[in-house]
């Protein structure tokens, strides 16, 4: 093999991989929101209420337990899950229960979830339930939202903010 | 007395190398340089042995044969992946190190910092950060050919086991590096990273979907965030190259550097497409925007687009299941058991022979048991051995001249022992046989030669052959020996057939001894596909030989004292 083919080889092979390194580095192009919608993203970390009531334990109780541990009202460790709802114009857009953490299901639930909409003018309402004791929703709240392409709104969980946050 | 065919390294029947003169009086540098490349005929037969039994590892040895053409066989991109892995990884590391230098590392800082480096300085900051990028694409792209190219070849079991288990690990640290340098540019990719990375992440048990809630607001990034991302993407990079270090430690002689011409090219093809398309950021990261369309670097981060059109579970699930398969491989495919070499103490003089020739690190030298101070012998670690019998073949006790009743050797392979190959070709010599093929079973078939008056046969590798096999079989009778050997880089046990040619030039001990009549000696490089050609070089061979005449008298074969070879 002649050196001007050899090289003009090599540079063929060098030129291939280059291809491929600079195509592939880029492209093809991901498309990972549509050009007319926007995100909304619900992400919340929230202990629910215990399962059940608190009670006062009896005398004969208290006395049988060890000094250091006998409080006088009994609650169960277990939380509530906690339940959201999201609804879009009227619609159900979103329904789901997220468990209390831990082992003993005695931690914050904690749940998020991205859910591309059409861009635009939108009634939103969002509902959460963090007791089981409780019939329907604990926190509520509806807020009309004007979503340009590609605009993320947040929606929240805060009980010291008044409940249902939507930003 | 000049003769006129010296102990030749053919590799093209006829061909420069097989009818210049050298002297026989005196040892000669072999003139490896001097020949030229084998070619194979066009239209030659499929390869036999291992490549046949394959389809997609005739493929890829078609392939690798093909850039042996423009290449050459020692700077083959597709023979030196792992090499070329370790450059690229270099390229990456020094071209970081000038972008931490200008890198801030802080939310804030971070985005204009590289966008510096990018405009400002597009000479040197801008060359670097696509050197960066796509160094750091090539090293994934050549590793995964690498795993490939290993795989088809079967080389994943058995003794390889080791190799080709540390190697799954560097596919993870290699992943998570890059996968958090894009998270430090802060550019709208970094967000998708930063996000995508957390809600994948998220899914698993113990980390919770509130991963994800540190990088969906901008109050939640912080500057230390970003220090964190920087020791990891150091610091990761580190556990990298520990791996890539343990990886090749079964492997004596291990090449971590392409050949130099390789290396130079590879990277002027990296400056290449830095300038003509340099790497760039996407707009400034913005928690209150998605990004919409994004060019991303599926070498790194295609986990992300995957995770978002199946489910984080269902990549988890992926990813896992590929790692596992490819840890347990070696067992699911086992590698069929082949004895492995035997030492022979009393045999073993100590001379550490086998030791520096193995190329898996399969032999070590300890004590020798019998007590003499500082007398080493040399000891086999069975499950690094690849049988490939190079060490009996380096073993200057090996030699068919030793007296005795039986020729046990200091070091030797359990199927094939010295002795059972000194009888084999005493033997063959004394059925009238006058030419002698050592052959080798990676390489060209040369049992397929069979002819009246040729005995042929094949070894594991053509390095088990000590020399003082081809001066015996000369000395018993055989007009010539030729030696076909696998082309240099294309040795399944990768150092035998360099070892072989050394030792048959006498550049490697044990060497061919000088009084060898050289023109009755030949070395023929062949590969699996060379058969015929393979043929071509026997029949010159044998045609040279008729025109050198009758067999000059040499001293007749006398056996060695067992005495003198223990020294």
């Amino acid at each position: 093999m002649n050196k001007a083919l050899k090289y003009g080889l090599q540079a063929i092979a060098y030129a291939a991989f280059a291809l491929v390194i600079g195509y592939f580095s880029t492209f093809p192009r991901y498309q990972h929101l549509q050009p007319d919608e926007a995100l909304l993203r619900l992400s919340f970390k929230h202990p629910g209420k215990p399962v059940g009531d608190c009670r006062e334990r009896s005398a004969e109780e208290l006395a049988k337990l060890p000094p250091q541990l006998r409080n006088k009202t009994e609650c169960p460790r277990e939380r509530s899950p906690v339940r959201a709802v999201v609804e879009l114009d009227g619609k159900p857009l979103y329904d789901a229960t997220f468990p209390a953490a831990g082992l003993k299901r005695d931690g914050a639930a904690s749940g998020y979830r991205r859910l591309a909409i059409p861009a635009g003018r939108h009634t939103l309402k969002v509902a959460f339930n963090d007791d089981v004791r409780a019939k329907g929703f604990t926190y509520e709240h509806a807020a009309t939202v004007d979503l340009k392409p590609g605009q993320v709104v947040l929606i929240d969980l805060v009980a010291e903010r008044g409940g249902v946050v939507i930003r | 007395m000049t003769g006129h065919s010296p102990l030749s390294h053919i590799k093209a029947p006829p061909g420069p190398c097989n009818d210049h003169g050298v002297g026989t009086a005196r040892r000669v540098p072999f003139p490896m340089e001097a020949c030229i490349p084998f070619q194979p005929a066009l239209g030659a037969p499929a390869a036999t042995g291992t490549a046949a039994r394959n389809p997609a590892a005739r493929c890829l040895r078609a392939a690798e044969r093909a850039f042996d053409h423009p290449f050459g066989p020692a700077a083959n991109p597709l023979r030196q992946l792992g090499a070329l892995a370790f450059w690229f990884f270099w390229i990456v590391a020094v071209s970081g190190v000038y972008l931490y230098i200008f890198f801030d590392t802080s939310v804030a800082g971070a985005y204009p910092s590289v966008e510096s480096l990018t405009r400002d300085q597009w000479y040197a900051g801008g060359v670097m950060r696509s050197l960066h990028r796509y160094a750091s694409d090539a090293f994934m792209l050549v590793t995964v050919l690498h795993l490939v190219r290993e795989l088809v070849h079967g080389r994943f079991n058995g003794f390889r086991w080791f190799s080709w288990v540390s190697g799954v690990p560097t596919l993870v640290f290699m992943l998570i590096s890059g996968i958090v340098g894009y998270w430090l540019v802060w550019d709208a990719v970094a967000q998708f990273v930063g996000v995508g990375v957390t809600e994948w992440v998220g899914w698993l048990p113990g980390f919770g979907p509130g991963l994800v809630r540190n990088f969906i607001a901008a109050e939640a990034m912080t500057d230390r965030f970003f220090s964190l991302l920087v020791f990891i993407h150091i610091g990761v990079p580190l556990f990298l190259l520990a791996a890539m270090w343990i990886h090749i430690q079964r492997i004596s002689r291990p090449q971590t550097q392409p050949a130099t011409a390789l290396a130079w090219g590879s990277l002027a093809m990296l400056v290449a497409l830095a300038l003509a398309r340099p790497a760039v950021s996407h707009a400034p990261a913005d928690l209150a925007l998605a990004p919409a369309a994004l060019e991303l670097d599926w070498f790194y981060l295609f986990p992300l687009p995957a995770m978002y059109a199946w489910s984080a579970g269902a990549v988890w699930l992926a990813l896992g299941a590929a790692a596992v398969l490819l840890f347990a491989l070696p067992w699911l495919v086992r590698a069929p058991r082949v004895p492995v070499a035997r030492v022979s103490p009393a045999n073993c003089n100590g001379c550490a022979r086998c030791f520096a020739d193995c190329p898996y690190a399969a032999v070590v030298m300890r004590e020798h048991p019998d007590g003499k101070p500082g007398k080493k012998m040399a000891v086999v670690l069975d499950d690094l051995c690849a049988s490939c019998g190079i060490c009996a073949g380096a073993c200057p006790s090996s030699t068919p001249f030793r007296s005795g009743e039986a020729l046990v050797t200091g070091i030797d392979m359990p199927q094939l022992p010295v002795e059972a190959m000194r009888a084999r070709l005493e033997r063959a010599l004394a059925d009238g046989k006058t030419l002698v093929v050592f052959g080798c079973d990676s390489g060209a078939p040369v049992t397929q030669l069979g002819t009246p008056d040729v005995a042929a046969w094949s070894v594991p590798c053509i390095a088990q052959v000590p020399p003082s096999f081809v001066d015996y079989a000369l000395r018993t009778g055989a007009r010539g020996v030729l030696v076909a050997r696998c082309p240099e880089h294309d040795c399944e046990f990768r150092e035998g057939s360099r070892w072989a040619a050394e030792r048959l030039a006498g550049t490697r001990e044990p060497h061919l001894r000088p009084s060898v009549p050289q023109e009755r000696v030949r070395i023929v490089e062949a590969a699996a596909e060379d058969a015929d050609a393979l043929g071509r070089a026997l029949a010159d061979f044998r045609a040279h030989l008729a025109r050198l005449g009758e067999v000059p008298r040499r001293a007749k074969v006398k056996r060695i004292d067992e005495a003198q070879v223990s020294r």
